[in-house]
Order: structure tokens, then sequence, then C-alpha cells
């Protein structure tokens, strides 16, 4: 193989005149940031909520909860995306449609929403394991303290979940930013669609695929280091079984 | 006047009858030990005083509100028993001041100052003030029970209900735990407790209920229970139990 390495070709301007190959880079990455973090609240709120759903007595919301996680579980991602992007505005009312197809940034949009529906069933999956993981006598404790069944999810059920699915919660926040890179396909240029174009507009790409890996493998490496910290923080003393129990299910 | 008042309950789990037909009176200052196989029905009979079980059948009276009625609130009559559980139930999240107060400060509204104050107050009650700032898991099982022991007392309870508190623990723990459970029947607490500590039963229950297959065979005096039973499941039972 013949190929001429080219390090210096990041400090070169790059044709679309918006600064120099690595700019373009980096301005790839802070849109992967913006749209993996926007998705990531999406998921974390939704998930939450359709989790604890799942949970609940009631047959019928637990039924449309698993519909939920069905739908959005089972179809990929990049499906999703083209669905939100090219099929749902064309089924709303033509003017909200076209409103939707105008939008500013719509291929950020569309991949936050696409990517935090995809990423909240996943999450509200981890959320009902979590939950479900505790004893029954917790939830027959703080009922028999006369607390309502919201309270009891609030104060006893939740905070306890979430501490026992933080180790496969830091892999969907992972996830989720790497999944941004589908983005690519409804226009969004994020790092990967930026080190496309850097190749194709330099043929360097070797150097601009070494870029981009260096650069996800430092956001995710930073994400591993958040969580990790988090973990730390919200650390229960002297709590150790139930941790054991779902790291084994896992 | 009866505190708490079963009448005719029945209770299954799909096709199994777990309560038949149970019948009984808790009257207020009475301790009354509820005790018979595994399987018997004893520790779903306690649950449905506060309605953690559902029944089927029949009624329960908690001073004087019924239980199922639709228009009691339930959570409200819940926070007025006390409940004491086999596996403790200490939120693992919560420190043992906070897991003395959260209760007191989300279903009675006290507030912080209040609630922490009555909950240490029952802290030292128990022994265990050192303990305050710790988690549940770093203190032993016995620890942990008398703590869940004033968690429930700190809601100031018209009655405590106690489902197996001892049958968790490893043997030189449960005397502590017993301790302050006799304590509590000495100073006129009602009291209903699901146990197989006959010693227990011998020094401060009123009555002994025994069961068996879901229904209540005896109910008695503690005289007349642990001297001459009136059943022959009874009697089998007891000599089971007081061999050792």
């Amino acid at each position: 193989m013949k190929y001429n390495w080219n390090w210096g070709i990041f400090w070169e301007l790059s044709p679309d005149a918006t600064g120099t190959y690595l700019a373009t880079l980096f301005q790839g990455l802070r849109w992967t940031i913006a749209t993996g973090l926007s998705a990531w609240l999406m998921a974390l709120v939704l998930g939450s909520l359709i989790g604890t759903l799942r949970t609940v007595r009631n047959p019928t919301v637990v039924r449309l909860g698993d519909a939920y996680v069905e739908l959005f579980r089972n179809m990929p991602i990049l499906v999703q995306m083209f669905l939100w992007f090219f099929v749902v505005p064309e089924l709303l009312p033509t003017g909200l449609g076209t409103w939707v197809k105008q939008l500013p940034n719509s291929s950020f949009w569309t991949a936050v929403f696409a990517l935090g529906f995809f990423t909240s069933a996943r999450v509200a999956e981890q959320v009902k394991a979590g939950i479900r993981a505790q004893p029954r006598g917790q939830t027959m404790a703080a009922t028999a303290l006369g607390m309502t069944t919201a309270q009891t999810y609030r104060h006893v059920l939740l905070p306890m979940a979430f501490r026992l699915i933080l180790p496969p919660l830091t892999s969907e926040f992972m996830n989720v930013m790497k999944n941004s890179a589908v983005a690519l396909t409804i226009g969004l240029m994020e790092l990967t669609a930026r080190a496309r174009a850097m190749q194709e507009f330099s043929f360097q790409v070797f150097e601009a695929f070494t870029a981009a890996t260096l650069l996800y493998l430092a956001l995710n490496l930073a994400i591993v280091l958040f969580m990790r910290r988090l973990e730390r923080f919200v650390a229960v003393p002297g709590f150790t079984a139930a941790r054991d129990a779902v790291a084994a299910a896992h | 006047m009866p505190m708490i008042e079963i009448h005719k309950i029945s209770k299954w789990y799909g096709s199994f009858q777990a309560l038949k037909e149970c019948s009984t009176k808790v009257n207020k200052g009475e301790v009354v030990v509820v005790c018979g196989p595994s399987g018997s029905g004893k520790s779903t009979l306690i649950k449905t005083v506060n309605a953690l079980e559902p029944i089927q059948q029949g009624e329960i009276l908690v001073d004087g509100y019924s239980v199922h009625d639709s228009r009691t609130n339930l959570p409200k009559l819940r926070s007025r028993i006390g409940m004491v559980f086999q596996n403790f139930e200490l939120f693992p999240h919560l420190s043992i001041t906070r897991n003395l107060a959260i209760a007191q400060m989300k279903v009675l509204g006290r507030n912080k100052d209040e609630a922490v104050e009555r909950g240490l107050k029952l802290l030292d009650r128990v022994g265990l003030s050192a303990h305050k700032d710790k988690y549940p898991g770093q203190l032993s099982g016995g620890q942990q029970q008398r703590v869940a022991i004033a968690r429930a007392l700190a809601m100031d309870p018209i009655a405590m209900l106690f489902d197996e508190p001892t049958s968790a623990l490893d043997p030189e723990m449960i005397n502590e735990v017993l301790d302050v459970m006799v304590e509590l029947a000495q100073e006129g607490m009602t009291m209903m407790v699901v146990t197989h500590e006959m010693g227990f039963a011998r020094r401060v229950a009123d009555r002994v209920i025994f069961m068996d297959a879901g229904e209540i065979v005896e109910d008695d005096s503690k005289e007349q229970f642990f001297s001459q039973p009136k059943s022959e499941r009874a009697r089998e039972f007891l000599s089971k139990i007081l061999l050792h």
C-alpha cells in the first residue's frame, strides 16, 4: 500500500473555509456532544418515567410501558432516524410538517429525538430492573409507614434503583454518544461526518479517522471517569448485597 | 375497647385459601402473640390488619375505622399502626437518623428538627444513639431491628404489629430485640406479635392465638394456652417447639 502520510493536514484550511481541518473536527465534536447530551437527558427523563410505570400495579399501564420499550428497542437506530427525518414530517398535517422540515438545525433535533426515544427504552428496561431488584419488603415497609405509592417510589425505591443501575447506565451514556454518529445519515455534521468530509476533501483517510477515534475515545473516557466519581459520591456505606445481586444478573 | 377487630376474614391466593373466616380482637394495651406452624397464615393475618395484604371477605376495624372502607384514608390509618418486619426493611440509602425521620416528615408533616429530635429520642431508648450517623448496612441485624422498632414508634402509633421480628436474627441478637419488645409491652403498648419465641409469649402475652392451615384454632389466655390447649393440633405444636 502506498500512502502519503501527512499529519500536518490538520492545520490546513478546509475547502468549506470554516477554518482548519482540526477546527472542523472539533466543530463536529461539539455537535456530537450536544446531540448526545440532549438525547441522554431526554432518555433519562423518559426512561425513568416509563421504567417506573412498568412496575406499578395497574396492568394496563404496565402493558403500555412494555409496548413503548419494545417499539423503540426493537428497531435499528438507523431506521428510527430515517423514520423521524423522512416519514414523520410527511404524516403530520401539511403546515406542521413543513414547519418541522424548515426548522433550523432540523437534523440535530431529529437526531436528538430519535436517539432520545431509542435510548429511553433501554434506560426504562434498566430502571425497571433496578426497582425490581429491591426486596418487596421495602415497599411494604414504606407503605406500612403510611407513604403513598408516589412517596414510596420517590423516597425509597428510586433512590436505591438508580444507585444499583449506575454501572449499566454508564454504558448507555457512552452508547448514546457513539450512536450519535448515525445522525450523519440525515445530514448532521457531527464528528464522524466531519472526519468523512475531511477524508473526501483531503484524501488523508487515516489521519482523519485517527483523529476522530481519539476524540471519541477521550469523550467516552471523560464519561467513564465522571460516572465513576458519581458512583463513589452516591455510594451507600455498608451496602453491598443488592448491588452484587444486580451485578450477577448482568 | 377493642383496638383491632378482625371479623370473619377470608383470603385466597388463586384457588388456595390462605385465611379461613378468621376472627379475633386485640384490646387496647393488650399483647397478643400469634403462633403456628409455617404456612399457617399467621404472617398473612397480621399483614391484613394494615391492609398490606388485601382480603376478599370479612372486615377489619382499627380504632373503629374500617380498613377496607373506600372512605378510609388508608395511608393515614397505616401511619398510626407501627409495623416491624422479619427482615428489618430499613431504607439502605438513608442514614439511621434519616430512616427515623423520613416518614414523620413526609407522612405526618413534621418539620425536620422535630422529626429528628423525636427519632433520636427513640434511638436513645433502644440504646443506639451512638449509631445515628451510620447506615443500615453498617449495623448488625439486632441493631437494625431495634432501629426499625424505633422508626415505627417515632410515628406515635396506637398499636404495633410484629411479623416474626427475631426470625432472621442470629441467636445472640434475639434477646436485645425481645428486651425492647418486653419493655414496650410493659408500658402498655397494644401489640400483635407473630413469633416462635414462646418465652416472650409466656412473659408478656395476654393472649395467644394459634393458627393452622389458615384457621384460628385457638384464641386463649396465655395460661390456658400453655397449660391446657384445647386442640390436638396446638398440643402437637407446643410439644414440638417446647422440646428445646
